[in-house]
């Protein structure tokens, strides 16, 4: 039994949930194998052979991989996925984007943001946006996996992995990057971040929004998130969105500020470590899931939190 | 140019479902069912297409149990000119309902199939990247804004870093993501018109599709749930909590 894992690098740099896949992998047991197909990307392979767990990378290495187009890198998995007794990848964008074309490929079905492994056929996942955790058993010969990230540990170096070069899939021309428009920022990634301050429709513009919890977020280290509510308004770029069909997080700290708390909201956080809440409506849900909630204005409850924290 | 809706009835997004007490399922008997919230984006997009005179017709699909056609009703009163009901009492999952939607695509020749980028109930988000993959179509996924022109179709997606655009080639598939557009309320007049429009139904056995679940489910459970944690009265009180209770400040 073997695991393909498909790693998610930027061509110059391995992203963090990488790790946590492998671990994921590590947990159904075999030889873990790690895929690193991009452009230009030898120094990612180079990085991972260093993973812990992994025995082989595996590098494909052509102009058509730069974007990481699922019908290119679907193409690519394909051709050697039959070798494999597991296919992993984490549930990110990529992930999400790019599973669900490889199991069609291989007419199995894809078990979605596994959260935990009972064995290496048996996995639990949530459903219901998190209200319901399904164990499900997969009877076919590969089984395409993506991976919830916040489930499982990121593994740690010290590996010692064999580098072997992949040829590579001929291009499918099916598609075509024209642009992107990346968020840029000091803060940490959202996903990986430590301590999350995130703000609702109750901040009312995006300019309370940016001017009362950037300062708050910069005392913390923290990353910036948004309720749904609030991206819709247009206070926080998509990319902040924390719930069931945005980022799933669990930081050691949630602080959420304005945000009511609606199902699809809790279904992205309520899995981190502490939530603290800070609404004006003592009724709202948040406060069911928060461990320590503070009634009142956020407007002067957030500036004065900022400056106590000196 | 046709554009091909898929949608699905599902549990309403207010609803916070129970597990049956045997743990072999989730109750939904007597809860309000609704079209999953992604697949109305969709129908609006397709309706929005054919309003600005690019689409020609929109159909919608759906897959499930006869009631399904409330769901298609609706799709209708929306905007969409006809469907398709795929009647079935057998278990769908993504890869099925992909593959079923693959026969409704070589029969119906669709140059864009939009779908939502995943259902409120399963959380899968496969299936449109499933029907890409099995139609050998390139896929957009998450897209937040959409631009059809000259054969081809340019996709700003919603991704983990922030915002991409694409151009793919069609015939292709596009799943929607909540930026995409705002969805109309369906009038009183336009859910009585829908009521004439033209509703086929067809079996998977028509399609010659075999649906058999590949997942079986073990068992069905609720999440430990979070103890309720306390009220603080002040800034000062809840930054003790954090520094000497919780230590994570």
């Amino acid at each position: 039994m073997s695991i393909l894992v498909i790693a998610e690098h930027n061509n110059s740099s391995i992203k963090a949930a990488t790790l946590n896949t492998v671990t994921a992998a590590a947990k159904i047991g075999g030889e873990i194998h790690l895929l690193v197909a991009g452009s230009g990307c030898a120094g990612v392979a180079d990085s991972a052979t260093k993973i812990a767990g992994v025995s082989r990378v595996l590098v494909a290495d052509a102009a058509h991989y730069a974007d990481q187009s699922p019908e290119n890198i679907a193409a690519l998995v394909v051709a050697h996925a039959p070798a494999y007794s597991h296919v992993l990848a984490a549930a990110t964008t990529i992930g999400k984007n790019l599973m669900p074309r490889i199991a069609a490929l291989l007419d199995v079905a894809q078990v979605s943001e596994i959260v935990a492994v009972e064995s290496p056929d048996t996995f639990v996942r949530p459903i219901y946006a998190g209200n319901v955790l399904a164990t499900v058993q997969s009877s076919d010969p590969v089984k395409v996996i993506t991976v919830r990230t916040t489930a499982f540990e990121a593994a740690g170096d010290g590996g010692s992995a064999t580098l072997e070069n992949l040829a590579a899939s001929a291009d499918q021309g099916q598609s075509k990057l024209i642009s992107s428009e990346l968020t840029q920022s000091a803060r940490p990634e959202l996903s990986a971040a430590k301590t999350i301050v995130s703000g609702g429709r109750g901040m009312g513009s995006g300019e309370n929004y940016h001017k009362l919890l950037e300062p708050l977020a910069d005392k913390l280290g923290a990353a910036l998130g948004a309720s749904r509510a609030a991206v819709d308004a247009g206070y926080a770029p998509n990319d902040f969105q924390v719930g069931q069909t945005g980022k799933i997080v669990a930081p050691q700290l949630y602080i959420a500020i304005g945000i009511s708390g609606a199902i699809q909201h809790l279904a992205g956080m309520k899995d981190s470590r502490f939530i603290v809440a800070i609404n004006k409506d003592a009724e709202s849900p948040i406060f069911q899931v928060a461990d320590f909630g503070l009634v009142g204005d956020l407007f002067e409850l957030v500036p004065a939190l900022t400056a106590a924290l000196d | 140019m046709k554009i091909l809706v898929p949608v699905k009835r599902v549990v309403d997004y207010n609803v916070k479902v129970r597990v049956k007490a045997d743990g072999t399922g989730v109750d939904i008997a007597n809860v309000k069912m609704s079209m999953n919230p992604f697949d109305e984006i969709a129908i609006e997009e397709a309706v929005r297409l054919k309003e600005a005179g690019i689409a020609t017709e929109v159909v919608a699909v759906s897959a499930g149990l006869a009631n399904c056609q409330e769901t298609l009703r609706t799709a209708m009163a929306l905007g969409a000119d006809r469907s398709i009901l795929i009647e079935t009492d057998a278990e769908l999952q993504p890869l099925a309902v992909a593959k079923l939607l693959k026969a409704v695509c070589v029969k119906e020749q669709p140059q864009i199939v939009l779908c939502g980028k995943q259902a409120i109930d399963d959380d899968a988000n496969q299936t449109g990247q499933m029907l890409a993959a099995l139609m050998n179509w390139p896929q957009a996924t998450f897209a937040s804004k959409v631009v059809v022109a000259g054969g081809k179709a340019t996709v700003t997606r919603e991704i983990d870093g922030g915002l991409e655009t694409i151009e793919i080639g069609l015939p292709a598939v596009v799943t929607t993501d909540l930026r995409l557009n705002e969805p109309r309320y369906a009038t009183l007049p336009n859910i009585m018109k829908a009521k004439k429009k033209p509703l086929e139904t067809l079996t998977p056995a028509a399609l010659g599709v075999d649906v058999a679940p590949r997942l079986k489910a073990l068992k069905m459970a609720e999440p430990p749930k979070r103890a309720g944690g306390v009220l603080v009265k002040d800034v000062a009180e809840l930054i003790a909590k954090l520094k000497n209770e919780a230590k994570v400040i």
